[in-house]
C-alpha cells in the first residue's frame, strides 16, 4: 500500500491531476487557477503540465464560471469550477439553483451535469470579510444537487476524484483552515464511498457529528473530555446532502446524547437537519434533545474575534455538558 | 423605424432593397419555403393562444410579429449548428424540427422540457432571463476544443439584453473566441419596460465595446435576417469569433396571455408595426415578383390549419403525468431522498407503483 504524507491543499492538487489524467475531458476553470495556480495554490503547476484549453483562467465572473461550464457539460465536459471563495459563490447563485441543479430533470435525464464546484469555505484564516463563510445549507438545500465535505487529506485526495467521476453535480466544500495540515494519504484505495459518513473516533456517551474544518476541532474536545470521564463518539458527515444517517443513528443507539457542529449560523441549516432527522429517527434511544454548536446569527464577523464566533473545543465540551446533563 | 444602419433586403411594402454588404441569395423555391415556415409558426402560435383561452394551456407566449427574425436565423443555421433559445423561440423550435406538440408540454404544463435537446440540437426553453447566453457560450468553447466546424447561437430579448448573464456573455465570448452569435429580438417591449428606457444606445453597438462587431438587422425582412445570420454563423465556424445580430421587430401580441399589453402601449403604435408585418411583406412579394397564384397561398393556409388541428388534437391528448415520474431523474445516481419520495408516494396510492 503506497502512502505518503501531505497537506490537504496538495492532495487536493494530486486529485485533480489523477482525475485529469484519466480522462481528458475533465477541465478546470477558476480566477487565477492557472500561471497563479489559485489563490491557495490548489491547481499549481496544473495548466503548466494540461495547457491552457484544460486548465483555463477565467475571466472575473462567477456566473459566468458556472454558466459556461454547464454549456461544457451539454458539450460533454467536466468542469471543476473553483470558486475562489465562499463569499464569492453568490453571483454564480442564480446558475446553480435554476440551471445546474435542474437541467438534468428538465432534458429528462438527456443532459449529465457531471460538474463540481470547488467551494473553500469556512473560516478560521483571519481574512476580511465575505472569506470566511459557510453557505452549504443554501445548496443542501436545493434538490438536484449534492454537497460533500472533506476533513482530511486522504478524503481530499479520493473525494474530489469522486465528485469528478460522479454524474450529478457537486458542490465541494473545502475547509480552508485545514488546507495546509498535512496527513496520509493512500494513493492506491479509496477509503470511503463519496457519500459515506464515517466514525472518526469511537465512543459511548456522546455522538458528536460535524464536517469540514470543524472535525479536527470535535476531535480536540473528544480528547479533552475523554481525560474527564466522557467517551464521545466523532462522526464526520462528510456528505452534506444526502447525508448518511446509517452511522449516525446506529451511534446515537449506543450513546443516546447528541451534538452537532458547525461553523455556520444554527437558523434552517445542515445541522438543523442533522438533528430533526436523527429525533425522528431514533425518538426512543435519545435520553436528551441534540443540541448544536454553530456559528453566531450574525454576519460573520471582523477574523480578529472569528475565534469566538466559530465553535470552539469549550462551546463544543460546554454542550456534551448539557446533553450529559439533560436527564438527572 | 427607417433607419440607416439597418440592413433591410425587402421593404415592408414587398420591393426588394439594394444594400452595400448583402445580397439575397435564396432561390424563389426557397424564399417560398420561408413564407410557409412563417405561415405555419402563426397559425400553430394562434392555436396555441386559443387552446390557452379555452383552458387547455397554463400559459402560451405569443410569437407573433417576430416570425421573419426566427425563421430567417433558424434556415440559416447548418444541421450541426446548436441552439440555445429562451421561451418564445418556436419558430426557430420549428426550424430545428421540434414537433409542435413537443414545444407545448411546458405550456400545458405537463414537462419542465419537452424535447430530447440533443436530438433536434436545439436546448431546452430557459426562462430565467439570460441563462442561456452563458451556456452557448460555454457550448461554443466546447466547439472550439473539439476542432469542429459548428456554430452556436442563443437568442434572448430586449430585456434580457439587460441582465448581468448576457453581458458576462459578451466578456467571455470576447476573451476567448468563441463560435457563437447572439441573436438578440429586440421586439421593443420587455412586458411594460419599453426597450428605449433598457438600452440608452441601439442594442448591436454594444458589442463594439465588447470587442466583437454587432449589426442591426430588419428583423421583419426574412430575406435580411436570413442573410445576416448566414454570414455571422460562417464567421463563426471558421473561427472568426462571436457576433451581436439585433432583430428589430416587434411584439405584435402580449407578451403572454397572462399579460394585457393595452395597459402600457398606445394602440397607434401597434398600428404602425402592422404595416412592417414579415409575413404579409414577403406574400407580396411573391404575388409581384415571382408570380406566386392566390391558390397556392390557399394552399399553405390549409396545410397550416391542417397542422393547427392535429396540434389541437395532440395537446388535448396530453393528460395528466402520474405524479410518481416527478421523481425520474432529479438526479443520476441513487438519492436516499428520491427513494423515499417515491415509496411513500406509492404507499399514499398516489401512483399506481408502475415506473
Amino acid at each position: 500500500m503506497a502512502t505518503t504524507t501531505m497537506t490537504m491543499a496538495k492532495a487536493l492538487n494530486e486529485g485533480l491531476r489523477r482525475a485529469m489524467e484519466k480522462d481528458k475531458k475533465v477541465l478546470l476553470m477558476g480566477e487565477d487557477i492557472g500561471k497563479l495556480g489559485g489563490v491557495f495554490r490548489i491547481t499549481d503547476g496544473l495548466q503548466k503540465d494540461f495547457g491552457e484549453d484544460r486548465v483555463i483562467d477565467a475571466p472575473l465572473a462567477e456566473s459566468a464560471i458556472v454558466g459556461t461550464a454547464v454549456g461544457l457539460a451539454i458539450r460533454g465536459y467536466r468542469t471543476v469550477c473553483e470558486i475562489q471563495f465562499d463569499g464569492f459563490v453568490y453571483p454564480a447563485f442564480d446558475q446553480i439553483v435554476s440551471q445546474v441543479a435542474k437541467l438534468r430533470k428538465r432534458s429528462e435525464g438527456v443532459y449529465t451535469l457531471g460538474l463540481v464546484i470547488r467551494l473553500p469555505f469556512q473560516g478560521g484564516i483571519g481574512a476580511i470579510e465575505h472569506h470566511s463563510e459557510s453557505p452549504e445549507a443554501y445548496f443542501a438545500h436545493t434538490a438536484g444537487l449534492r454537497v460533500v465535505s472533506c476533513s482530511t487529506p486522504n478524503d481530499a485526495y479520493w473525494m474530489i476524484q469522486q465528485s469528478v467521476e460522479h454524474d450529478d453535480p457537486i458542490i465541494f466544500c473545502e475547509p480552508k483552515s485545514r488546507y495546509w495540515e498535512k496527513g496520509e494519504v493512500d494513493l492506491d484505495n479509496a477509503p470511503h464511498g463519496l457519500f459515506d459518513a464515517v466514525v472518526r473516533r469511537e465512543g459511548n456517551d456522546v455522538t458528536a457529528i460535524g464536517y469540514g474544518s470543524s472535525v479536527k476541532t470535535i476531535l480536540r474536545a473528544a480528547a479533552t473530555a475523554a481525560t474527564e470521564g466522557v467517551s464521545m463518539e466523532v462522526i464526520d458527515a462528510r456528505s452534506i446532502a444526502p447525508l448518511d444517517f446509517a452511522p449516525m443513528i446506529k451511534s446515537l443507539e449506543k450513546t443516546g446524547h447528541l451534538v452537532v457542529v458547525q461553523e455556520a449560523p444554527r437558523t434552517a441549516s445542515v445541522g438543523s437537519e442533522i438533528v430533526a432527522e436523527l429525533t425522528e429517527r431514533c425518538f426512543y434511544s435519545l435520553r436528551a434533545p441534540g443540541i448544536r454548536v454553530s456559528g453566531y446569527h450574525v454576519p460573520y464577523p471582523p477574523s480578529r474575534i472569528e475565534d469566538d464566533y466559530r465553535p470552539s473545543v469549550d462551546r463544543i465540551l460546554d454542550a456534551v455538558d448539557r446533553v450529559m446533563g439533560f436527564e438527572s | 423605424m427607417i433607419d440607416e444602419e439597418l440592413v433591410q433586403l425587402l421593404s415592408p411594402e414587398g420591393e426588394r432593397v439594394s444594400h452595400p454588404q448583402y445580397q439575397s441569395s435564396l432561390s424563389d423555391e426557397e424564399i417560398f419555403g420561408l413564407y410557409r415556415d412563417m405561415v405555419i409558426v402563426r397559425r400553430l402560435c394562434n392555436e396555441s393562444t386559443s387552446l390557452q383561452r379555452q383552458g387547455q394551456l397554463a400559459l402560451w407566449a405569443p410569437v407573433q410579429g417576430q416570425e421573419a427574425a426566427q425563421i430567417g436565423a433558424g434556415r440559416a443555421l447548418a444541421p450541426m449548428d446548436f441552439t440555445f433559445p429562451s421561451y418564445r423561440e418556436h419558430g426557430v423550435a420549428w426550424c430545428r424540427g421540434v414537433p409542435p406538440e413537443d414545444m407545448l408540454r411546458v405550456f400545458r404544463a405537463v414537462s419542465n422540457g419537452g424535447w430530447d435537446p440533443q436530438r433536434y440540437r436545439h436546448a431546452l426553453p430557459t426562462i430565467v432571463l439570460g441563462n442561456q447566453a452563458l451556456h452557448a457560450v460555454g457550448y461554443a468553447m466546447g466547439v472550439q476544443r473539439d476542432g469542429a466546424e459548428e456554430a452556436v447561437m442563443t437568442f434572448f430579448g430586449d430585456g434580457a439584453s439587460s441582465q448581468g448573464d448576457v453581458l458576462e456573455s459578451f466578456v467571455w465570448a470576447a476573451s476567448f473566441n468563441a463560435p457563437v452569435v447572439f441573436f438578440c429580438q429586440n421586439n421593443q417591449w420587455g412586458i411594460s419596460t419599453p426597450s428605449t428606457l433598457q438600452s440608452r444606445v441601439p442594442l448591436y453597438r454594444r458589442a463594439q465595446g465588447f470587442g466583437f462587431p454587432g449589426i442591426r438587422v430588419d428583423g421583419n425582412d426574412v430575406l435580411a435576417v436570413y442573410e445576416v445570420t448566414k454570414r455571422a454563423l460562417e464567421n463563426a465556424r471558421v473561427g472568426g469569433g462571436p457576433t451581436l445580430i439585433e432583430a428589430f421587430t416587434y411584439r405584435m401580441g402580449a407578451h403572454t396571455t397572462s399579460d394585457d399589453p393595452t395597459r402600457y402601449r398606445v394602440d397607434a403604435e401597434v398600428e404602425v408595426w402592422k404595416h412592417r408585418d414579415p409575413v404579409e411583406r414577403v406574400k407580396a412579394l411573391l404575388v409581384r415578383g415571382h408570380n406566386v397564384k392566390s391558390a397556392v397561398f390557399g394552399q399553405v393556409a390549409a396545410e397550416a390549419d391542417a397542422m393547427a388541428l392535429k396540434l389541437r388534437d395532440d395537446v388535448l391528448a396530453m393528460g395528466r403525468p402520474d405524479p410518481i415520474t416527478m421523481f425520474d431523474n432529479a438526479y443520476a445516481d441513487a438519492h436516499p431522498l428520491i427513494e423515499e419520495g417515491r415509496r411513500e408516494m406509492i404507499e399514499l396510492g398516489i401512483s399506481g407503483g408502475a415506473r
